[in-house]
């Protein structure tokens, strides 16, 4: 350990410490100061760490697969460290580190497990050698901070050209933009894929981001589209196709209360989470798990005890009445939570919360893309908040939401408060809310006293 | 009375949210009584120019407008010449935009030719223009969100669509923003800028129906969450750029 890295370690813990005293969670700050004084921060801790570095990756599913690995590894016996805050920059892999660290630098942990931003990526498996890189897929998110996603594509595979042979890639064979990542990587590429034959539409999505083969430009085939362009895929011109998964889901039975999964090649696993992209999340963590020679009966037992994180589904009791917190942020991301409430059937009373930050993305045209039209003959009654509830509003009535079926409430408080005073007592309301419009509501949930601190999470 | 539109190339120009404004055509249409229908033309696919009164044509990543530049360089290229030729109107956005100017020049390497039916040159730029965009038309203020790299300058054919208040526009230079030139109109504005600029949304309308109904008039519509809408975006603009 440098001087420079226990340097930058024991300013970060100051920041972070003088943060908590005065009541603030901290989970980014002080990792910004520590990369300010010593750049290769990450590196050294990381270095420390027995069972290495996990990285998960991609536009949808980090967090809840980050989590379900973290629960894996602990089912294992292992400690790990863990940025479950949905701080996924580098800073935030510095500050769990150094919140995990001693003055001298030597961890708790023996296993780091890092959600990381799919813009970031290329940068931060630079900063420290990972043994396993897992992506999941890659969507439209963001365009005014990520731009095209063939662009992010290029720049992540450069990036794994130049790792370490030692690095294992994880990586989704269904979805043709990640399937093709690990093409110039020296070291060995585990691919991971659903084969349910019963999962998935024979048309493609209209807000599909990779129609065309990355290798040849021609039209891709699909026998099966589960989500956007993620599927069972080929192209029929120049025979490319989805590659053989060596972790693989034969059959997918989804039910209200969670999914089973029948892994190919025998075993099942039960995931107390509905939802197919869940599904996929879950044969992701499978697959690291495998990757690091962690047991299946482990495995098994760690998912079916798995919660879900703030915003991911997860239910908060308010006055007899459920709220269902679903982070929403993308196209793709809508569809598969709007694709789940309707599979839970039912009418809906919804929350809807759109912001416009940097976290969010400034620009609200993804709005559009999101298949508002399939959810909205479902909604009874919507409650519409945030910086841009005018949007969001505008985009439920061209999706044919009566007018006099949705309110524009604003601030967050008042917000929360009609639909929870407007929910039957024993009723559920769903709250699809946007990154910083979920952290206010989860704040004004705690001033209200519905649930905790956000950063005991 | 029916209007039937036409979507460009929906999977491969279709970048961020721009299918908001073939739902916003065809919404105003239908809340108007209008029977809309639309068609989607994939490439590959034969242009058939007598059908649509009224093309939308979004922005693509590179990939998709490669793809698309080569399918309008056939057949169907001529197909949307005569198209808009025998008075079909046409919004295009961003790479539609560029398309159908004379020639893209990248940075390196050979100019793309377009299509040349708007009287404008895009040369590859070195700044990317992201932000909230908003500019005055003779019939109204524009509101969108621009993110480009392509700077676009007009010939002498064609007007533009509006003037720079806040944001880049074209080039970042003149403080023009989009195009007009007959029926033809192209915009920076990506994604759904239709559902928030109702005055551009009928005029389109307004155009397409002409092409087979003669001259008609568009009944007024409730607008008050558009312009609740297009108020909370202006102030955005203004204040967070």
């Amino acid at each position: 350990m440098t001087l420079r890295t226990l340097t930058a370690l024991a300013a970060g813990k100051a920041v972070r410490a003088g943060l908590q005293a005065i009541g603030r969670g901290g989970t980014a700050l002080p990792g910004l100061v520590a990369l300010a004084l010593d750049p290769e921060v990450i590196g050294h801790l990381s270095a420390r760490l027995a069972h290495g570095v996990v990285l998960v990756s991609g536009t949808n599913g980090k967090t809840t697969t980050s989590r379900m690995f973290a629960e894996i590894a602990r089912a294992a016996g292992w400690t790990p460290v863990h940025n479950r805050s949905g701080s996924n920059l580098e800073r935030g892999i510095a500050a769990a580190l150094l919140a995990d660290a001693d003055v001298a630098g030597r961890l708790r942990a023996d296993v780091g497990i890092f959600e990381v931003d799919e813009a970031s990526l290329a940068r931060v498996v630079t900063r420290l050698e990972p043994r396993v890189v897992l992506v999941a897929n890659l969507f439209r998110d963001q365009l005014d901070r990520y731009f095209e996603v063939d662009q992010l594509a290029r720049r992540i595979a450069d990036a794994f050209a130049r790792l370490s042979p030692a690095t294992l890639l994880v990586l989704n064979a269904d979805d043709p933009l990640v399937a093709r990542l690990g093409d110039r990587h020296r070291g060995r590429v585990v691919f991971f894929g659903v084969d349910d034959p019963l999962v998935g539409g024979r048309v493609a999505q209209s807000i599909s981001d990779a129609t065309h083969c990355p290798r040849c430009s021609s039209r891709l085939a699909y026998a099966r589209v589960v989500l956007a362009h993620v599927g069972e895929w080929s192209c029929p011109s120049c025979g490319l196709a989805r590659p053989a998964r060596d972790v693989s889901v034969a059959r997918i039975a989804l039910g209200r209360d969670g999914t089973r999964l029948e892994l190919a090649g025998g075993g099942e696993m039960k995931v107390p989470l509905d939802g197919l992209y869940n599904a996929y999340n879950a044969v992701a963590a499978i697959a690291v798990a495998r990757c690091l020679g962690i047991d299946d009966a482990t495995v098994s037992r760690a998912l079916a005890a798995f919660r879900p994180a703030f915003g991911r589904l997860e239910v908060v009791e308010a006055d007899g009445r459920r709220l269902r917190i679903v982070l929403v942020k993308n196209p793709a991301g809508s569809n598969a939570a709007i694709g789940a409430l309707l599979e839970r059937g039912g009418r809906l009373r919804v929350l809807a919360a759109l912001n416009d930050r940097d976290a969010d993305g400034r620009d609200v045209s993804w709005i559009w893309d999101a298949d508002f039209e399939a959810l909205v003959p479902s909604i009874e009654h919507a409650v519409v908040t945030g910086l841009r509830a005018a949007d969001l509003a505008l985009r439920l009535k061209y999706a044919g939401l009566p007018v006099s079926d949705m309110e524009v409430v604003d601030g967050w408080r008042a917000a929360l408060r009609h639909a929870i005073d407007t929910t039957p007592a024993d009723g559920e309301t769903v709250v699809l809310a946007t990154y910083t419009a979920m952290l206010a509501l989860r704040g004004a949930l705690a001033e209200m006293g519905y649930v905790g601190r956000f950063w005991e999470d | 009375m029916d209007l039937r539109i036409c979507h460009l190339y929906p999977d491969l120009m279709c970048i961020y949210g721009d299918r908001g404004n073939v739902i916003a055509l065809a919404q105003r249409a239908r809340w108007r009584g209008i029977d809309a229908q639309v068609r989607e033309l994939r490439e590959g696919e034969a242009l058939d120019p007598d059908w649509a009164d009224l093309y939308f044509f979004g922005g693509g990543q590179d990939l998709g407008q490669d793809v698309v530049s080569r399918d309008l360089q056939g057949a169907n290229g001529e197909a949307l010449r005569r198209a808009l030729a025998s008075s079909a109107a046409i919004l295009s956005v961003c790479g539609g935009y560029q398309l159908l100017g004379h020639e893209y020049v990248p940075a390196d390497g050979p100019a793309i030719p377009g299509l040349g039916l708007l009287d404008v040159t895009t040369r590859a730029g070195k700044l990317r223009f992201v932000g909230n965009l908003l500019a005055e038309a003779p019939q109204g203020t524009l509101i969108g969100f621009e993110n480009h790299s392509g700077c676009t300058y007009l010939g002498p054919q064609a007007r533009p669509l509006a003037r720079v208040v806040v944001g880049h526009g074209n080039n970042g230079e003149d403080r023009t923003e989009g195009a007009v030139q007959g029926r033809i109109v192209g915009t920076y504005c990506h994604g759904s800028v239709l559902p928030k600029n109702p005055w551009l949304a009928d005029m389109l309308l307004l155009w397409a129906l002409e092409r087979r109904h003669g001259a008609v008039r568009l009944d007024p519509l409730d607008d008050t969450m558009e312009l609740a809408a297009r108020r909370a975006a202006a102030e955005v603009a203004r204040t967070r750029p």
